[in-house]
């Protein structure tokens, strides 16, 4: 479904992505892990074309992105830190990206209700706290019944509660053959949910592999000891 | 595009900031035209208003407003919208909004007041000025991230247009009073909006009379229907080409 090529990407002089191939496709729910700016947010941000790489093509079902935007049609986008106007209301927001959207299918607003946005709707967002406008960012992503989801960061911020309704949501979404990539640093929260990791380290992906054949070149059970064992093997 | 446009007015009108600009606009034109009796005066003195304070509060309001929709751009672009939509929906929510009270403000008494070609040539400029301040401040914005930075530039550029062009001529007519500087100073003086603007007006009150040979120069060159059709053509420039710019700068900007 999506195909990064040779992508390059730098701010300055810092080098952030280093001639990242990929491909991902539907069906798959991949967990993008590596240490703090090695890349991840600035890959994600390449295929939503909010940032423009240096080199290299970004492919969305064969197609190249640059000059197009109605790919972003099929992508829910959850960002780490949701950034909103702040004198409006979150039904403003709502109201205003359904507008822009134009989407005729169902409105998928299990989110909405189970976070109990509708009864603080008339909230400026300025007066979120940092929660509530992950809620309102991870309603956004869900909202349209999107074809891939991108969530950074999604549970960050989010109290146990309401980071376990946003996981049994990611796992409904996922069940319905969707293709899912997320980032997170908590790699506990992930195992249920993923059937891949790339894990990413100074811009460059170091491994790509399916959960099953992680746990069987590990010989462990748990993606979090999994990773750490294998990054042991890798740095010796 | 028409419905972020939309947001982008309510936006600006909610913001009361606006209307109390409207407001001294307003006040101004009218007592000016109040206390003259004479109009020809009554359009001088609101001339000399118009062009200081509506460059500056176009320019600083919508810097400020630029840097502040950071995060409604930021919203934007991820969803499926293109770019230049985004950005020309800001633009023109911007235009819209302050050209609307430049029009209500200086506009509806101008048209009482002197309901003729000069009164018209003041609402036009005035318009062409606000929109082109605009368009500067929008390429202000894009030019640094920092924004007191591009605040601050905004800031240089008003002063420079208004007064250090100015002043620059002047030392530059003095210097030089010995050649027959006339036509080149008439050039260079189409190069800045604001006193391309002020010489439009002035021609119209016919004050140029006074000013000897070098008013007969200025009217020689911009008094026909040839030099004011150039005269707007530049002002269409200093509008067209700022935006332009700060469009490319925009379509490749990382978010």
């Amino acid at each position: 479904m999506i195909e990064l090529i040779d992508i390059k990407k730098s701010f300055g002089k810092t080098e952030v992505l280093k001639n990242i191939s990929l491909q991902l496709d539907a069906g798959q729910s991949i967990g993008l892990i590596g240490p703090n700016a090695c890349g991840k947010t600035t890959m994600i941000k390449a295929i939503l074309s909010m940032v423009i790489p240096t080199e290299g093509k970004i492919l969305f079902n064969g197609n190249n992105i640059i000059g197009d935007v109605a790919y972003k049609n099929h992508i829910g986008y959850m960002p780490q830190i949701g950034r909103y106007p702040e004198n409006m209301s979150i039904i403003q927001v709502v109201n205003m990206i359904k507008n822009i959207r134009k989407y005729s299918g169902q409105i998928d607003q299990e989110l909405w209700y189970a976070f109990g946005l509708d009864r603080v709707s008339d909230k400026k967002m300025r007066t979120l706290s940092g929660g509530t406008t992950q809620k309102v960012s991870a309603t956004l992503a869900f909202l349209f019944n999107p074809d891939i989801l991108i969530l950074d960061e999604p549970t960050a911020g989010l109290d146990p509660l309401s980071a376990e309704v946003l996981r049994d949501k990611i796992i409904k979404e996922r069940k319905k053959g969707k293709l899912i990539l997320i980032t997170s640093h908590l790699l506990n929260e992930l195992d249920e949910l993923l059937s891949h990791v790339i894990f990413m380290q100074d811009g460059e992906i170091i491994l790509y592999k399916t959960i099953e054949d992680l746990y069987a070149e590990t010989g462990e059970a748990k993606i979090s000891k999994a990773i750490g064992n294998l990054l042991k093997s890798i740095m010796k | 595009m028409k419905k972020i446009t939309g947001f982008v007015i309510t936006d600006i009108l909610k913001n009361k900031i606006i209307l109390v600009y409207t407001i001294v606009l307003a006040v101004f034109s009218w007592s000016v035209f109040s206390l003259e009796d004479n109009t020809a005066k009554g359009v001088l003195s609101l001339l000399n208003v118009v062009l200081l304070t509506v460059p500056l509060v176009s320019i600083i309001f919508s810097n400020i407003y630029m840097y502040n929709s950071a995060e409604f751009v930021e919203l934007l672009v991820s969803q499926p919208i293109q770019r230049k939509t985004i950005w020309v929906s800001l633009f023109t929510g911007l235009v819209i909004a302050m050209n609307m009270a430049y029009l209500i403000g200086v506009g509806i008494p101008v048209l009482i007041f002197v309901p003729d070609m000069t009164g018209m040539i003041i609402i036009l400029t005035g318009m062409m000025i606000t929109t082109i301040f605009i368009s500067i401040a929008v390429l202000c914005s894009i030019l640094s991230r920092d924004k007191a930075r591009g605040i601050g530039i905004a800031i240089m550029t008003w002063l420079f247009l208004t007064l250090i062009y100015d002043g620059l001529l002047l030392f530059l007519m003095f210097q030089f009073s010995d050649y027959p500087i006339e036509k080149p100073m008439a050039i260079f003086s189409a190069l800045n909006p604001i006193d391309l603007a002020r010489i439009m007006v002035l021609l119209q009150v016919d004050v140029s009379a006074l000013m000897g040979y070098t008013g007969a120069i200025f009217k020689h060159i911009f008094g026909t229907s040839f030099g004011l059709s150039v005269s707007f053509g530049l002002m269409l420039l200093w509008i067209m080409i700022p935006f332009l710019i700060s469009l490319q700068k925009f379509k490749n900007k990382d978010l």
